[in-house]
């Protein structure tokens, strides 16, 4: 193995990693005042790490020349794609971050530095062809999350998501460790490749179990039902940045590397792992939309629809082939940018204090005080809801596209009426705020990076999206054979 | 014949210290005896050969675990007569364990008898290669072959630290630091004077 061609393969890594501890430094000598200037630093190394891994993703890297020490980690197109995603969201929430926290004095300088080093984590996560380097970065973006859940330590609530969390998360990283040991005993390697090749022949009943084990422990880092019950605890309990960053970052690299464990390292045993999958994303879709529907808070309401968009993603997993890989990163694309521009919008809902207004009965008549807020919410709701002019509808058809392909029809059936009953709550969102008599709670300033993100996102899930189509496809398509072409 | 003496000097003393750490009444002899079986098991593993699991158990084990345990003993107030004191209302339930436990012993055991499990043969990285310790093996699989997921390992610690230190460290108000570059430029004139008191008067501060 050549080591500078390895070194040269994890740059955004060493990246991130030398900047983290740089700002650090920086924080410790610093202090608190410095944390402007740190998070418009850490925000520069996050884009700076979007530039060193977009090169891979434009000439299509994938093989054996995208492979660093020994197999352990693939800086292939399907890793880029999703580590521009994870990088953007990070770089989002350090964006949105300073105007919540320095109203409530809480603005610390470690939380710039806690991001880069959850992001770096998360690109590990997405790059991982070996159980090792998996764990690593799972654990990484795990420690750096129990942390940021529990930001605002005089907060009870905050305190408490940062606790059920931890505990939670770690109990899942057991479950997920075990999976990973009993794949090693029954298969004699860690390396994706190497169990692949292992298990091509047929699949052990300790490697199935294997399998099972660790398909429990990362349906909890995806917040999969039946593993999903911390996610309105911890989203509601959250500072609300965090719970955008939470919403966004982590499900991308969860789910990439949810992609990567079943398709590159089982992709042989496929039949094995189908009906598990089949199973989280009905109960997902359903459990998220009909969970839903008494929620009063928007922030629970954000954590079930995030269970309700994992639930339509596994559908495109299930289909266990390059389409509905290719239909499922297009999907995160649009998750993404729905989520970021969703908590900008519920970050800009405040009081005449300045205090964030979290209850739906309070947006009642947000139309007629604040119309844009209330349209950009609207457009958000609306294309969370799948209605086709908007970007939204586009993932779910992509994804039922590719399940009626792979011949899974009843899957898709039960996913569209799933998707009907999500109709109902975001909608009820809408009329709360059109139809509803103003009760005038919604009054505070908004922050210009705030409104920034939300018009673009609301931008790029309008029906101009369509116009990237040809291009984001092009690129899902590049990355899903990257995957296929790793093992 | 040395190696068959050293192994029932280690194994008893492992043993009968390990039923001593039970049965003390003590709860800092416990955790002494269990630090002294500890260091028996170190040596049963050097017997076999594994001596880089026996230092990890030194270092590990008795220099972090067992001090930690003491600790936690020495400074929670805890009183272990009461603790015990439910042994009676318990005993249904730890005879469960007890139960449960056993059957598995059997039913391993008969398992362990049928025949071992089929199990994926280990590929290169995993053997001892000839003619080096198990350390130097392991040493150089660590700084060559996982270098990366090993420094990646080290800044998984840097973040838990970062995170123990953000969730607890706090400024605290009031308190009277020492400004070491202040007191270097105090000097004398500032910090004396000479009075001449008259007779019979004291001295104006």
């Amino acid at each position: 193995m050549d080591w500078s061609q390895s070194l040269r393969l994890i740059a955004p890594e060493e990246t991130l990693s030398i900047a983290g501890l740089v700002l650090l430094l920086i924080a410790a000598w610093g202090g608190d005042k410095a944390s402007r200037l740190i998070s418009i630093l850490a925000v520069t190394v996050l884009v700076g790490a979007m530039a060193l891994v977009a090169p891979a993703l434009c000439s299509s890297a994938m093989g054996p020349d995208t492979s660093a020490f020994f197999g352990q980690y693939h800086a292939d197109a399907f890793s880029s794609y999703a580590k521009i995603l994870i990088y953007l969201s990070a770089a989002a929430t350090l964006v949105i971050a300073p105007a919540f926290f320095e109203r409530l004095g809480a603005m610390r300088a470690e939380f710039p530095v806690l991001v880069i080093f959850a992001a770096l984590g998360m690109g590990l996560m997405v790059s991982a062809t070996d159980l090792i380097t998996l764990y690593i970065g799972l654990e990484m973006n795990s420690l750096a999350a129990y942390v940021l859940a529990a930001f605002l330590r005089t907060d009870g609530r905050s305190a408490e998501a940062g606790l059920k969390y931890f505990v939670l998360g770690a109990l899942a990283s057991g479950i997920l460790l075990f999976g990973m040991s009993l794949t090693y005993g029954f298969t004699g390697t860690t390396s994706f490749s190497g169990i692949n090749a292992a298990v091509a022949g047929g699949l052990s009943h300790g490697a199935l179990f294997g399998i099972i084990f660790m398909l429990a422990g990362l349906a909890f880092k995806i917040s999969a039902v039946p593993f999903h019950m911390w996610t309105p605890d911890v989203y509601e309990g959250a500072p609300a940045p965090v719970t955008m960053f939470f919403a966004s970052a982590p499900k991308v690299a969860a789910l990439g590397l949810t992609m990567r464990v079943l398709l590159d390292a089982f992709g042989e045993q496929a039949q094995a792992w189908q009906q598990i999958v089949v199973f989280l994303a009905l109960a997902s879709i359903v459990v998220g939309a009909v969970g839903a529907i008494g929620q009063k808070n928007i922030k629970r309401l954000m954590a079930y629809s995030s269970i309700n968009n994992v639930g339509f993603m596994l559908v495109g997993l299930a289909a266990a082939n390059q389409q509905g890989a290719a239909a499922m990163l297009f999907y995160l694309t649009i998750y993404v940018a729905m989520t970021l521009g969703g908590f900008a919008a519920i970050l800009m809902l405040k009081d005449e204090d300045g205090n964030t207004v979290e209850e739906i009965a309070s947006l009642a008549g947000l139309s007629r005080t604040r119309p844009g807020l209330a349209l950009g919410l609207a457009i958000i709701m609306f294309s969370l809801a799948g209605i086709p002019p908007l970007f939204g509808f586009w993932g779910k058809f992509l994804v039922f596209q590719a399940a009626v392909d792979a011949g899974m029809m009843p899957l898709a059936a039960i996913g569209f009426a799933a998707s009907v009953i999500g109709a109902f709550y975001y909608l009820k969102v809408v009329k709360v705020m059109y139809f509803d008599e103003p009760v005038d709670v919604v009054k505070g300033e908004s922050d210009v990076w705030h409104k920034a993100i939300l018009v673009v996102s609301c931008l790029f899930i309008s029906p101009l999206g369509y116009l990237l189509t040809k291009w984001l496809s092009a690129l899902a398509a590049t990355a899903a054979t990257a995957l296929f072409f790793a093992s | 014949m040395i190696h068959v003496i050293a192994f029932y000097l280690f194994a008893v003393m492992t043993v009968a210290s390990g039923a001593i750490t039970i049965l003390s009444r003590n709860p800092v002899h416990s955790v002494l005896w269990l630090i002294l079986a500890f260091f028996n098991a170190a040596g049963l593993m050097i017997l076999v050969g594994a001596e880089f699991i026996a230092m990890l158990l030194v270092i590990v084990y008795v220099g972090a675990v067992a001090v930690l345990f003491l600790f936690v003993v020495m400074m929670l107030d805890i009183d272990f007569a009461e603790l015990r004191a439910g042994f009676v209302r318990y005993f249904p339930f730890g005879a469960l364990v007890a139960i449960v436990l056993l059957a598995e012993m059997v039913l391993g055991i008969g398992a362990y008898r049928a025949g071992s499990l089929t199990l994926g043969t280990p590929n290169g990285t995993a053997a001892t290669p000839a003619g080096a310790s198990n350390i130097e093996a392991i040493g150089a699989l660590l700084y060559s072959r996982y270098l990366f997921l090993f420094e990646a390992a080290g800044i998984i610690l840097l973040v838990a630290m970062i995170g123990a230190i953000v969730l607890t460290h706090r400024q605290r108000g009031g308190t009277r630091g020492q400004n070491v570059d202040k007191q270097n430029r105090r000097r004398p004139e500032e910090a004396t004077f000479n009075v001449k008191p008259e007779v019979g008067k004291g001295v104006q501060l």
